[in-house]
């Protein structure tokens, strides 16, 4: 009996360990792949013209000019307007959620909200081209709302889930005791809520905005259908937009392999992967100090 | 499988066409039609692009090669130095339609015009005879074939990096009608119905190829098989020499009444009389001269 237990043990032990470690040898896999393939490009392309020339056109009709700088600068555009948008909204919703909200109305709109980030990315595209982007041009004048503001806005409503569940459980975890001693110095529901409830679970509220973002950088469906994919670089939110994710999604499909255009997606995939292991390893760090305090 | 072997594979010729993702419907729907009158033929049919149609005929992996467009003198060189003598019937016309917002004051276009305003040499909608708007550009992603055949024959140079790259003909028709600037160009069965009708919120405009003569809209299908609308692309049957036997019968076969018949319920055009004579040297046959273009 023990010994057979003590096998079962082991046994689940090895199925989960190489389970983890497969998840981080695909990772370390991915990355080698997009380096070794995106590398291969700079014998035909200098460093200087791919990071710093905003010229991106691989299949012209003259000579292929391969720059990602206003790549770079739509992605950064699309999703730090998500933010903006996203971020008092999420965090807003999560303080009245776990705060305010009586426990009926939670528990039908925190499972609602979720349910936000069960809706294809496609469909949000689409809602982009017929919905949003005409409103866009009708309210700002412009000629069309195919433009970085249309998919700032969607990817904001795409984010927000993300957002919203990972803040409220934070905002939720702030000891009762907190609380109880502001209103014991007689602050009202607001003064507690704004100075010391947000405060105290800020570094939470802080990984569920950085979550959120990385869910934003990486979209790739909606900002092609939504936000027009022009190559030029962006002068405002209101001009259109090509990101890195729509750059690779477009262009790859029917690319000869082994060009060097072939090679520049990968090393555009490998920059865009630099950019999300970044944005992901900000997250995790808050988040660990998070669990620390809580 | 079950029919393969009750006749004995012996019996059946195996042919395969590969190419154009734009015909491979159109092929299908001929090769299925020409093995149902005959069933000692098997026809396979698979897309991957007009590229990859014509490496395949240069590695003699495939009978017939569909394209879009015609081979390139490297490649040609390239099927010469494989033994490999590749020639073309033309089996359809493809036409491509110019639509602007429903409520624009373009009446019609010259070819040129068309290629100053993609190119970004005309940005204001008032130099070619509209209202005081900045033109809007709507086309195709850098890996469609219509994007290639636009650039290569109207543009003759790159695109504006203004161009807004849509994910689909039905996005460009989306984006043109709510945008009163907008132009694009789409397939015209896409926007013109089986009635003649045009698709409701855009407008199409005539096109011509220079100033002194009259502008056609490509909605009547005479102004297309006689060669008056301008837009217009062949599609091609690429084979390793004159065909001949099976071969020959099968291509006939895509040429007569009822194989043009079903070009055109795949919403492509007849041959127009234009290409005829190619058609009869590589299958050394004769076109009926009862048989007019339309």
């Amino acid at each position: 009996m023990q010994a057979a237990r003590r096998v079962t043990d082991k046994a689940v032990r090895i199925v989960f360990f190489t389970a983890a470690a497969l998840a981080v040898l695909i990772l370390i896999g991915i990355f080698g792949m997009l380096l070794v393939n995106g590398i291969r490009m700079f014998a035909e392309v200098s460093v200087s013209e791919f990071f710093f020339s905003n010229k991106w056109n691989p299949s012209a009709y003259g000579k292929s000019t391969y720059g990602i700088l206003s790549l770079i600068v739509s992605t950064f555009l699309v999703t730090i307007g998500a933010m903006i948008i996203a971020i008092p909204l999420g965090v807003g919703t999560a303080a009245y959620l776990s705060e305010v909200a009586d426990s009926r109305l939670r528990k039908f709109l925190k499972p609602t909200i979720e349910l936000l980030a069960a809706i294809p990315s496609v469909a949000v595209g689409f809602i982009g081209i017929v919905l949003v982007g005409p409103f866009l041009a009708r309210v700002f004048n412009l000629d069309n709302g195919l433009t970085a503001l249309n998919g700032a806005i969607l990817l904001a409503i795409m984010s927000l889930p993300t957002i919203i569940t990972v803040a409220e459980d934070a905002i939720r975890s702030v000891p009762n005791s907190f609380k109880e001693g502001s209103y014991a110095l007689g602050s009202n529901k607001w003064t507690t809520l704004v100075r010391v409830v947000l405060p105290a679970s800020m570094s939470g509220i802080i990984a569920a905005i950085v979550l959120g973002m990385g869910r934003a950088i990486g979209e790739t469906m909606t900002v092609l259908m939504a936000t027009g994919n022009a190559t030029e670089m962006p002068d405002s939110f209101f001009d259109p937009v090509r990101t890195m994710t729509a750059t690779i999604a477009i262009e790859l499909g029917e690319v000869p392999y082994g060009t060097t255009h072939y090679y520049s997606l990968f090393a555009v995939g490998a920059v865009l992967f630099l950019i999300s292991l970044g944005v992901n390893l900000i997250a995790e760090n808050l988040a660990a100090r998070f669990r620390y305090k809580a | 499988m079950s029919l393969w072997s009750c006749g004995g594979p012996s019996d059946v010729t195996n042919m395969l066409i590969k190419g154009s993702d734009t015909e491979v419907n159109l092929a299908l729907s001929l090769a299925e039609t020409y093995m149902a009158n005959d069933p000692k033929i098997s026809i396979a049919v698979t897309g991957g692009g007009s590229g990859a149609g014509i490496a395949a005929l240069i590695n003699g992996k495939t009978e017939i090669a569909n394209s879009s467009r015609e081979m390139k003198d490297e490649e040609i060189t390239l099927a010469k130095e494989r033994g490999v003598n590749p020639l073309a019937i033309i089996f359809a016309v493809d036409a491509l339609a110019i639509a602007v917002n429903g409520n624009s004051k373009i009446e019609e276009l010259t070819t040129a015009q068309l290629g100053a305003i993609y190119r970004g040499d005309v940005k204001n909608w008032k130099e070619v005879g509209g209202a005081d708007m900045n033109i809007s550009l709507y086309g195709r992603q850098s890996s469609s074939g219509t994007y290639v055949y636009f650039r290569d024959n109207i543009l003759k140079s790159d695109y504006a990096t203004s161009l807004k790259q849509m994910n689909g003909t039905a996005q460009i028709v989306e984006g043109l009608k709510a945008d009163p600037a907008g132009i694009g160009y789409v397939g015209v069965g896409y926007v013109v119905q089986e009635d003649g009708s045009i698709t409701e919120g855009v407008k199409l405009v005539k096109v011509k190829l220079d100033a002194n003569q009259t502008a056609y809209l490509p909605d009547k299908m005479e102004n297309i098989t006689s060669g008056n609308y301008p837009i217009v692309r062949p599609l091609f049957q690429y084979t390793n020499g004159k065909p001949t036997g099976e071969l020959r019968n099968f291509m006939l076969y895509c040429l007569s009444d009822e194989g043009q018949k079903i070009v055109q319920g795949a919403g492509f055009y007849p041959v127009s009389k234009q290409y005829w004579a190619q058609n009869e040297n590589v299958l050394n046959f004769t076109y009926a001269s009862s048989k007019t273009s339309n």
